[in-house]
């Protein structure tokens, strides 16, 4: 016979039977999540529930940063207002330079007859605060669904490559810096031109190159670029600088550790870059020739 | 056997409030949400993980599993971990809140903390599990010194959490 106790006493299963049933639940979301990404649109819908939290959130901050505006003193204003004067006579000439160039450029391409090279619109966006996963390098900016981010734009800001998108919400996107681990960029050695992929390692202050041959021409203080064969990233944006180059022959590859050249950690706000010129379509053949990557020629 | 030096005075305390639990677990997300300096970051510890381990032991039948669940949704959500990870978390800790309960309240506080360390320390090593399953990442050190930060806090939250529970001074016995 079973015995059961009176309603008075009744509360429901088990602590033990509740904890199985809800760490099932967390396992199984959190296969769903890693191994099929089933979650976006569950994740897109909830965010609207957590959204004024973050708000509130970081209201504190925005107002601190209102106020210290605010009584910014003159001192510091006068300052600034001389060195951006003088900034900007530099840039007005560059400008100018640059005008110059890429009229003679649109002559010259026009000439052979290459495809235009559109300009690559772009938005402008603050981040709102820094992931507080220990395992990941994310931040969250404060444009999303509502101003057409699409998850893949590259995040630059005025020194270099940031991130990329990897999550939208409606009003919000999540931003993988490129030192999160497993990060990788295509880059572009400026000084000879070799290719290789760089990747974040999970530190601040480290990206390394993979798959560099040992007899490959790295030096420290080598700069380098975005490569652009990815699609994702517009040509020639400035990503990192070798620091250290270590050639172990006893390994397959070389170690070459490099810095970010962005303010990766320190930005506050930061550019969207939107759609790339679509590249070509990929052959559908597979060509049988060339299986591995080409090295050198830029 | 206990020596009569390390039980605590039982301390009469009116019933916490479930609308005060639910107000601390809400200030204690925006807490964990706000921006923080980068230096402070990595040593601050998680506030809801450490209320809803607080209220599981104070009050074991207000802190229900399922309010710890949301809230590690909400975490991962925010914080664009796995979906998941935070949730599992703070269930196993409302769990083992509720088991060591009876016990716990007997201890002073440095006692407790002997208790309360290695239950944060495995919800991390879960959690930590969890992503090496996952991705086969590795947050270092830092990630346990925090949640030391944590048990450091544990006096100081124990004290504010329980002002509004203390009974006011009767007038009539003064």
């Amino acid at each position: 016979m079973e015995r059961t106790p009176p309603p008075l006493f009744r509360t429901g299963p088990s602590a033990l039977t509740r904890l199985v049933i809800f760490v099932a639940l967390s396992i199984a979301l959190l296969v769903a999540d890693a191994r099929f990404n089933y979650l976006s649109l569950i994740r897109q819908v909830s965010s609207v529930a957590v959204y004024p939290l973050q708000q509130l959130a970081t209201t504190p901050k925005q107002v601190w940063t209102y106020f210290s505006d605010l009584f910014i003193s003159q001192t510091s204003l006068h300052k600034n207002n001389l060195y951006l004067s003088a900034q900007n006579l530099i840039l007005a000439n560059a400008a100018q330079e640059a005008e110059a160039l890429r009229i003679e450029n649109v002559h010259l391409r026009a000439l052979v007859d290459a495809r235009e090279k559109s300009p690559i619109p772009s938005v402008v966006a603050e981040i709102l605060y820094a992931a507080r996963d220990p395992f990941s390098r994310k931040v969250m900016i404060d444009k999303g669904l509502q101003q057409d981010i699409v998850a893949g734009r590259p995040v630059v800001d005025h020194l270099g490559v940031i991130g990329q998108i990897s999550q939208t919400y409606p009003w919000l996107s999540e931003v993988t810096l490129i030192t999160d681990k497993g990060h990788l960029v295509p880059v572009l050695n400026v000084r000879t031109g070799a290719r290789a992929v760089i990747a974040g390692t999970g530190d601040d202050s480290r990206l390394e190159l993979r798959f560099v041959p040992l007899a490959s021409d790295f030096q420290k203080g080598d700069r380098l670029v975005t490569s652009g064969i990815d699609g994702i990233y517009p040509q020639g944006i400035p990503v990192a600088e070798v620091m250290n180059v270590e050639r172990n022959s006893a390994a397959l590859f070389a170690t070459v550790d490099c810095k970010p050249l962005a303010g990766v950690n320190t930005d506050i706000q930061v550019l969207v870059l939107g759609p790339l010129p679509s590249v070509p379509e990929r052959p559908t053949t597979p060509t049988p020739s060339n299986p591995k990557k080409k090295k050198g020629g830029a | 056997m206990i020596s009569s030096q390390t039980m605590a005075p039982q301390e009469l305390l009116l019933p916490a409030k479930p609308g005060f639990i639910l107000l601390t677990l809400f200030i204690a997300l925006t807490l964990n949400l706000m921006p923080w300096p980068n230096w402070i970051n990595w040593l601050l510890p998680d506030f809801v993980a450490l209320l809803v381990l607080y209220w599981s032991i104070e009050a074991p039948r207000k802190m229900s599993f399922i309010l710890a669940w949301c809230l590690g949704l909400m975490m991962d959500i925010a914080n664009g971990s796995l979906f998941g990870q935070h949730a599992l978390a703070y269930v196993i800790l409302v769990y083992a809140g509720i088991t060591v309960h009876r016990r716990i309240q007997n201890f002073q506080i440095p006692a407790q903390l002997l208790h309360i360390a290695p239950l944060l320390l495995l919800t991390n090593c879960v959690v930590l599990l969890v992503r090496a399953l996952a991705d086969a990442s590795y947050p270092g050190y830092s990630y346990f010194l925090s949640t030391l930060v944590g048990v450091a806090l544990w006096p100081v939250i124990g004290f504010i959490l329980k002002i509004p529970q203390r009974p006011r001074s009767d007038p009539s016995r003064a």
